[in-house]
């Protein structure tokens, strides 16, 4: 089997066909490039090589990160660049892999891959990529992207049935919900094994005979997946608040009771901080904090941090509670705050991995409602105790 | 740490146990541990920690379980009663299925 590198002095010169970005919550790439159908291609950054096969070049990866895959990773967790995080749809051997060696799928999107051979140091393996659209294995599967006619398709598409010998492949567990493995074997002849919910078990379980324990298969929310989940939280509530802090210094710029600029330095910077502090805690301390904040409904569990935030910034301002202004104004924030938390720390169901469909509309039925009528209300008492300075 | 577990009795899992051959693909499946098999054949032990993904019955090659799937993500749900994006989640454009997606924690 020769070897080249060829791939290796590629790096960053990799072009992919681009149709738009979308800004989203934590579940990766959006609608990445619309890959071509020709298979793996030897000329992405990542491919450290090629390998004669039966069904011809097929690109070697390693199961080291290089230091352009880890920027890769860090960048699509900030939202950066992410509508090119995906790789070719296709067959990849891993290390030196031959006809027994076994087959594992992947989603297409850059991350899913690179966590993938990252689990294996020194073994190997060949590695079917399904097309996805950049999209990763979990969301791709509730999409049905990640799904039976996409497996079926790739394995003849990649002539899977040449390179290998055996007749079986291992699928993400997480991908269960888009591929139907009874009808995998009927259209393809290949077995497909469920493997653990976590990269990082797979050798286990190959070591294991396809076993998996059943720690393995269940998902958990962990605090550090919780983390990585918060940046794009706040990028995707940037745009909403950048323009109600926005409105809020206007508006206290003219309705104050000093001139535009006293005004607006006195009660508008307060209001934007005021604002920040309920992103804050609804964006950033209820994923942190989820599993010890108090009740089930993600709605309550903000709830709870925005009273919290709003008692402790009022104390913080020492608002003079003996004047009817300063009572006012302590009612616009508690309605407000805890208001946009709860909505903020509800939207987070769509990044976590336990709420489900009839769970988050039975929450919003009765947390929506209140989430805007407070909000609403609030910034009525604001706008109030502006005026009420007059006096 | 198990599974979290969401609110209560909202889940729409349903299994037909005359149906099932026990071949017990929904326990290999399920992401939070909702099947157990005992002596009297497969049960249902935590209907609460069902987040409707639909990997079993999509996998039950005697189509014995029933679930209503869907993303349990409130943007979609506010998405899709405004009519926007056909009720998409976060991962981008719908694909013309109603399937909708959600993000996992795991990288994968
Ligand atoms: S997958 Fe279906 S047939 Fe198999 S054990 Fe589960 S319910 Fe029974
Ligand atoms: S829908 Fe998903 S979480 Fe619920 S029982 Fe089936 S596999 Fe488990």
């Amino acid at each position: 089997m020769e070897e080249n590198t060829k791939g290796l002095d590629a790096g960053g010169k990799f072009e992919f066909p681009i149709i738009q970005e979308q800004a989203g919550c934590g579940c990766g790439g959006d609608n990445a490039a619309d890959a071509d159908d020709s298979g793996s291609s030897l000329d992405q950054p990542f491919v450290s090589g090629s390998l004669s096969t039966p069904a011809g070049l097929l690109p070697k990866v390693s199961s080291r990160l290089t230091r352009q895959d880890r920027w890769g990773t860090i960048k699509a967790r900030f939202g950066v660049g992410r509508m090119n995080y995906a790789v070719h749809p296709g067959l990849y051997a891993l290390g030196e892999p031959d006809e027994n060696a076994p087959v594992l799928v992947t989603a297409n999107y850059k991350m899913s891959f690179d966590c993938l051979r990252q689990a294996l140091p020194g073994r190997n393996a060949w590695i079917l990529v399904l097309d996805t659209k950049g999209i990763n294995v979990w969301c791709a599967a509730g999409k049905g992207t990640f799904g039976t006619n996409e497996l079926v398709y790739r394995i003849e598409a990649s002539g899977l049935k040449k390179v290998v010998r055996h007749r079986k492949m291992v699928l993400p567990q997480l991908g269960a919900p888009g591929i139907a493995a009874h009808q995998v074997k009927k259209l393809s002849g290949f077995k497909a094994h469920y493997g653990p919910v976590r990269a990082r078990d797979i050798p286990a379980y190959l070591d294991n005979g396809l076993r998996a324990s059943r720690e393995m298969r269940i998902v958990t929310f962990p605090l550090a997946d919780r983390a990585v989940l918060i940046p794009i939280e706040l990028l995707g509530a940037a745009k909403p608040f950048a323009l109600l802090s926005l409105a809020l210094l206007v508006l206290a710029g003219i309705l104050g009771r000093s001139g535009f600029q006293t005004n607006l330095l006195h009660d508008g910077v307060f209001a934007v901080v005021a604002l920040f502090a309920a992103l804050f805690g609804g964006a950033v301390l209820t994923p942190l904090l989820l599993p010890w904040l108090p009740g089930r409904a993600f709605s309550v569990k903000g709830l709870s941090i925005g009273l919290v935030t709003a008692l402790a910034l009022m104390m913080a301002r020492g608002v003079d509670v003996g004047a009817w202004a300063g009572r006012v104004e302590v009612l616009a924030w508690l309605l407000i705050i805890p208001a946009i938390a709860a909505y903020l720390a509800m939207n987070f169901t769509g990044a976590s991995t336990y709420t489900s469909l009839s769970g988050v509309k039975k929450e919003m039925r009765f947390a929506l409602p209140l989430e805007i009528t407070a909000g609403i209300l609030g910034l009525m008492v604001w706008i109030t105790s502006l005026i009420l300075r007059w006096e | 740490m198990g599974s979290m577990i969401y609110l209560k009795d909202v889940a729409t899992l349903a299994l037909d146990s005359q149906k099932c051959t026990g071949c017990g693909m929904c326990l290999d499946v399920c992401p939070h541990g909702v099947f157990k098999m005992n002596g009297q054949g497969l049960q249902i032990a935590d209907r609460n920690a069902c987040m409707e993904c639909g990997a079993c019955s999509r996998n039950c090659p005697a189509g014995a379980i029933s679930v209503q799937s869907g993303v349990g993500c409130a943007a979609a749900v506010i998405n899709s009663m405004l009519g926007r994006n056909g009720g998409e989640c976060c991962c981008g454009p719908q694909t013309g299925q109603n399937q909708t997606a959600k993000s996992g924690g795991c990288c994968c």
